[in-house]
């Protein structure tokens, strides 16, 4: 049992050394200096080149929303009608069959939007073209929208009054050229040396030493796992995801798919220290995330470790804690651990079953992802908490009785109708959905559907609650991971996580985008004895009550009828 | 919009042969001078490719190691886990009836003996692992079956375990395919 704690307590240390470098070396990037990948700069000039792109040109906040919606709108078109047809595209040697219409109305909003909410098993319902050339192109480009999103935000706060805030199709080819592909390629490669496929080739067939026959699912799956954790995507090659023992063969490269799931979200708040020269900030954003995700590790690794009281209650003994849904290799500590990391990143790649988890485990997973803050998406984490500093400058400023700055600028009516909108938009999309579908449950659970609403939930009662609750959760958070119990791939449910996921995804973009242009285009008040301090302890935990406050009162009552009352009710 | 259209399409074309087409075939190159040389890396009896050491495969015989309950049935194409909660009580009956079931076959084992891996099902449903306790209870079920000695079991168990990375880092662990492959080539 101890290696199990000296194995995760491992990963977080290595997470965060390799975050502080990291993030410097992504400051550095945006910043145009120097750096050791510096070879990338031919490949860049072609990619500008072939698109008819000058770099240069600076983009005020609205450009940047323009070209980045625009672009995402090809890719959601383009995917849709690539999964709409995929058994009759290329590279399909298992010759799986095309999506139905709400399947793929749900995989590319999922996929577009950093999400991977996955309502299909990669083995039956996706090709090796879909995998590769749509799903994992998304991973791709999806992380880079988040982080150039995320730039706009920096520069916006960097410089005096301005309208110039870069370019975003630098940003985005950057963010690929110098991240997330180096990144990708080293993840990949440590994976195929650990036993991850990577070779094209269709389903084998062997017979076991007992007789059965076997097909095994395979496919070049390692480039694709190691961007879905690099870039807080999450949908894996594989039905089970990192279960997968194809997908995560052993504890070396669950290690490595762990860090992966958080490094780049915590280097890109180091990367704000860097880039704005506020160290002091950035120690003061990463305490708060950090504070608020041990929080959540705590009781879900001490959850998982300690087993399922029913099954103590049976006589046998649970030296490996609850091994439900759970693998031999991991172990529980690194299931509990990996639980939390990819619902506080919006990554939702798994390594163990969520469903089958402790209540406690699922509590603080769906927590993790109602305030979808602590550390958060590649870039995306950090424009929510800008929403949360946003919120806590004003209350601050009003507590004290000062003008709300924050970095040289009055915070006014405006920007707080934005911040306040995009703060309450989360738990409204998620507790909406969820009282739909509890609704829709209750009253019409026989109605003619082709999956019946009485045949969604694959436990009863509060489990059976929890499962709907994290789903909204889960796809307004464009988190992706779920409690798998649900029989998610029908009319209802394709559409209307669907829908959530848009929303959770391109309001809390554009939100702190237009608050942040707003912002660079006032005047800048020089810092002075009068201006409320936001680089102290004292205002982290003003951040800290504001997300909590913010994120209990809004869904401690849901969360009392699921996983709450689950943890009470096992014996 | 215009002025977004061309350039969106464009980079997506450009960026797709980079991201999605060259990417993967370089690893898909690395990826030959791996052990598996990329297809996934096999295990082999008596000259016979047997299954992939990465892959669980079902073992309900008494004669071998059983490997742990599976919700996909051990299939490598359509692994899943069970997706149960720790409260379901149609779960629980389930987990109940696997211990009586263990007990039947296991009759030297002690209820208290058994480890909950063993009548849980995985997450992917195609583990392909034990822990050392997982494996060790099994060992006065094959040792009679197989006329063997319980120390010589025992020591093919230590033999396949596989300990913590570094002796530092995660649980031990035991392959279920190749520790039944050593059982069957002790026989000859």
């Amino acid at each position: 049992m101890n290696t199990e704690y000296v194995g995760i307590i491992f990963i977080y240390l290595a997470t965060v050394a390799l975050a502080i470098p990291l993030g410097k070396y992504i400051a550095k990037v945006f910043k145009g200096e120097k750096t050791w990948l510096d070879f990338m700069a031919p490949l860049e000039r072609l990619i500008f080149k072939f698109s008819g792109i000058d770099p240069n040109k600076e983009m005020n906040w609205k450009q940047h929303l323009k070209a980045l919606l625009t672009v995402n709108f090809i890719w959601l078109v383009y995917t849709f009608f690539c999964l709409l047809f995929q058994g009759k595209l290329p590279l399909n040697p298992d010759h799986n069959p095309s999506q139905t219409p709400d399947l793929a109305f749900n995989t590319a909003l999922s996929f577009v939007t950093n999400t991977n909410l996955q309502d299909y098993s990669g083995e039956s319902l996706a090709t090796y073209y879909t995998q590769l050339f749509v799903l994992m192109f998304l991973h791709f480009v999806s992380a880079a929208t988040g982080i150039a999103a995320m730039m706009v935000v920096f520069k916006a706060m960097k410089d005096k009054i301005t309208d110039k805030l870069g370019n975003f199709w630098d940003y985005l080819v950057k963010s690929i050229t110098r991240l997330l592909l180096p990144l990708s390629f080293v993840v990949a490669v440590i994976l195929a040396f650990n036993g991850t496929p990577t070779s094209y080739k269709g389903k084998d067939t062997v017979i076991g030493l007992q007789g059965d026959t076997v097909h095994v699912s395979r496919g070049p799956a390692a480039a694709m796992i190691a961007i879905k954790q690099t870039g807080t995507n999450g949908g894996g090659w594989f039905g089970t995801n990192s279960a997968h023992p194809f997908e995560n063969p052993n504890y070396v490269t669950n290690i490595v798919e762990n860090i992966s799931i958080l490094l780049i979200s915590i280097a890109l708040v180091f990367a704000l220290g860097y880039y704005l020269n506020k160290k002091k900030l950035a120690w003061v954003i990463f305490g708060v995330m950090t504070v608020g995700f041990l929080l959540m590790v705590f009781p879900s690794v001490t959850a998982e470790v300690g087993g399922n009281p029913a099954i103590a209650h049976m006589g046998i003994s649970q030296p490996g804690g609850s091994m439900e849904g759970k693998e031999v290799r991991f172990g529980p500590a690194a299931s509990a651990y990996w639980g939390i990391t990819t619902t506080v990143t919006s990554n939702g790649s798994v390594n163990a079953m969520h469903d089958s988890m402790m209540p406690i485990s699922g509590m603080a997973q769906m927590f993790d992802m109602m305030i979808n803050s602590f550390y958060g998406g590649v870039g995306v984490g950090y424009l929510n908490f800008y929403i949360f500093i946003i919120i806590a400058v004003f209350i601050s400023g009003l507590m004290v009785g000062r003008t709300p700055e924050f970095m040289g600028r009055k915070i006014e009516a405006r920007e707080m109708k934005i911040a306040s909108l995009i703060a309450l938009l989360h738990p409204f999309i998620i507790l909406v959905g969820t009282s739909l579908a509890t609704y829709v449950l209750v009253h019409f659970p026989n109605v003619g559907w082709a999956t019946k609403p009485s045949a969604w939930l694959n436990n009863p009662t509060y489990h059976g609650f929890t499962e709907m609750l994290y789903q909204f959760a889960s796809s307004a958070a464009n988190n992706g991971s779920g409690y798998a119990g649900l029989t998610a791939n029908n009319i209802f449910w394709n559409v209307s996580t669907g829908l959530v996921i848009f929303v959770g995804r391109f309001f809390p973009i554009i939100g702190p985008v237009a608050i942040a242009g707003i912002l660079a285009n006032k005047k800048f008040i020089p810092e002075s004895a009068g201006t409320l301090k936001t680089d102290t302890a004292t205002f982290g935990i003003m951040i800290f009550a504001v997300i909590f406050i913010v994120a209990a009162l809004s869904f401690f009552p849901a969360l009392t009828l699921g996983p709450i009352a689950e943890h009470f009710s096992i014996k | 919009m215009k002025t977004y259209l061309l350039p969106s399409l464009k980079i997506s074309i450009i960026l797709l042969v980079l991201l999605s087409g060259l990417y993967p075939l370089v690893i898909a190159g690395i990826g030959k001078f791996t052990p598996g040389h990329g297809e996934g890396e096999t295990v082999e009896y008596k000259g016979r490719v047997v299954g992939y050491a990465n892959i669980g495969q079902k073992f309900t015989k008494d004669q071998y190691f059983w490997s742990r309950p599976s919700a996909a049935n051990y299939q490598a194409d359509a692994g899943a886990g069970s997706n149960k909660g720790p409260s379901n009580p149609d779960y629980l009956k389930d987990v109940s009836a696997r211990i009586d079931t263990f007990l039947k076959h296991n009759p030297d084992v002690k209820r208290e003996e058994i480890p909950a891996e063993l009548v849980t099902a995985s997450g992917s449903g195609l583990d392909p692992d034990l822990s050392p306790a997982g494996a060790n209870v099994q060992i006065p079920r094959i040792a009679k079956i197989r006329n063997i000695s319980a120390a010589q079991v025992a020591k093919l168990i230590n033999d396949n375990t596989e300990q913590p990375l570094f002796g530092l880092f995660g649980p031990p662990r035991v392959n279920v395919l190749k520790l039944n492959v050593a059982l069957d080539e002790l026989k000859k």
